[in-house]
């Protein structure tokens, strides 16, 4: 069981920022997000798009944003669990929480706050009668593990980075692999295009473009799919297969937080804007999840969020504690791990 | 002028016709945004970057639109109940050569 003082569901930008305001006031934190690194949206979606409206940058990319953060938020040594989905929420008679992932790791602290963003990021699944049917049975939308395609007969689908990347990967692993994807362009890296085409070209993968995966066919596991070439002369092609993968990318769901209880509008979880706790005590919402009359779903929003958050966190932790806001400036910052940053002192000597 | 009319189907299948300013910088979505013509949350989820479909809808009248940019084509390749006709409404800047357009919203993606 992983215990802290604040468990962070979601480690976008909001949800870093959160750690940093928590640090100050010597609340640790542990940050839960379903996807594999850091950042959110800000990583996942638009790593390399600049954004305008951070305070005091007026150019800055999505992915330096935070890296920034990450640096900030170091001297105070959070936790993540990463690549992991918050499931479930259990209230105990304290009145802390316990918040189990969908591989079963538990956390335990006394207070959460949701800073989910849009939701946790699911892959895009193709609209194909019998998918579930298949789903671990031959369809899988993520690779976990390449070994279980070894010397199997692979057919990917999907135009962008991951397509192209696992096309390459796996043409080394599979006995075959065949690349499908609704146009003949390819969004990605150029190396990614150019190694495609050089094992295209060397038969080691067959590319089926424009083309779309129309059927799935299997008694008890995926045994072919029906490829349609969507170009002029219309043809169906059944192809043998062992594996179907979809990569079509990912796309934000609320998911299992919808079931937690809360008060939910516009797919949004509201809060009042005292201190952004939902209707279940101890449970705050931050950032682009939460909603209220006049809500900006801006980052610059999250942080002011993220702060008045921890203000009352701190209050609900240690009720009897005397308290009032330092700023930096004065009181320096003060690591868990030893470090202090505070501003030189000013030199006192006279000047003869 | 400042404004024009543009017909919206929704995702329930009900007609909008609504006045949508040439004037504020708006794109399709945001001006389907701006009347809550799709609930909050399933519409506009990238913020209008083309990175999402989730702004996809069919252009039913014949107006002439802006080429689609790369961005745009690229995700409408990799997007789900796609038809000749879709575009996304984050790529289409509300301008008075539109008056007079009709779409209808794409289902929402599962």
């Amino acid at each position: 069981m992983i215990k802290t003082d604040i468990l962070i569901i979601g480690a976008g930008p909001t949800g870093l920022f959160a750690v940093f305001e928590a640090g100050l006031l010597k609340l640790k934190c542990h940050l839960i997000d379903a996807l594999p690194q850091a950042g959110g949206q800000c990583s996942e979606i638009y790593p390399k798009k600049p954004i305008y409206d951070i305070p005091g940058f007026p150019e800055v990319l999505a992915g330096d944003l935070v890296d920034n953060l990450m640096e900030q938020i170091k001297p105070f040594q959070p936790g993540f669990t990463l690549g992991e989905r918050a499931e479930t929420i259990e209230k105990l008679d304290d009145g802390s929480f316990v918040v189990t992932t969908n591989k079963g790791t538990k956390h335990h602290a006394p207070i959460v706050a949701i800073a989910g963003g849009l939701g946790s990021f699911e892959p895009r699944k193709p609209l194909l009668e019998n998918l579930t049917k298949f789903e671990d049975n031959g369809v899988a939308y993520m690779i976990k593990d390449p070994e279980v395609y070894r010397d199997k007969k692979v057919v990917i689908a999907g135009g962008g980075d991951s397509a192209l990347d696992w096309s390459i990967f796996l043409s080394n692993v599979a006995s075959e692999v065949t690349l499908v994807h609704r146009r003949n362009e390819f969004r990605g890296a150029l190396d990614s295009v150019e190694k495609v085409q050089e094992l295209k070209n060397q038969g080691k993968i067959n590319l089926v473009t424009p083309g779309e995966i129309i059927g799935l066919n299997g008694t008890n596991s995926l045994e072919s799919v029906l490829i349609r070439k969507t170009s002029d002369a219309k043809e169906d092609i059944t192809l043998a297969v062992d594996a179907f993968i979809p990569l079509f990318g990912l796309s934000p769901k609320l998911g299992p937080i919808d079931d937690w209880g809360l008060e939910i509008e516009k797919n949004a979880i509201k809060v009042n804007t005292f201190d952004y706790q939902t209707n279940i005590p101890g449970i705050y919402a931050i950032g682009d999840v939460n909603t209220y009359p006049g809500k900006l779903k801006l980052i610059l929003c999250g942080f002011h969020e993220a702060t008045l958050m921890c203000q009352s966190a701190f209050q609900k932790i240690f009720p009897d504690k005397k308290y009032v806001m330092k700023y930096t400036t004065v009181g320096g910052v003060e690591g868990f791990d030893g470090s202090k940053k505070e501003s030189p002192k000013a030199v006192v000597k006279a000047i003869e | 002028m400042t404004d024009i009319k543009i017909t919206i189907i929704d995702r329930e299948g009900i007609s909008h016709e609504i006045d949508a300013p040439t004037d504020m910088n708006m794109n399709l979505m945001e001006v389907v945004r701006s009347y809550e013509l799709a609930p909050e949350g399933t519409i506009g989820i990238c913020g209008g970057m083309a990175m999402c479909a989730s702004c996809q809808c069919y252009v039913l009248s014949d107006h002439e639109l802006p080429e689609m940019g790369d961005d745009e084509e690229a995700m409408l390749s990799e997007a789900f109940n796609v038809k000749d006709n879709s575009r996304l409404g984050c790529q289409l800047h509300i301008s008075e050569d539109m008056d007079g357009l009709e779409v209808e919203l794409a289902p929402e993606e599962a």
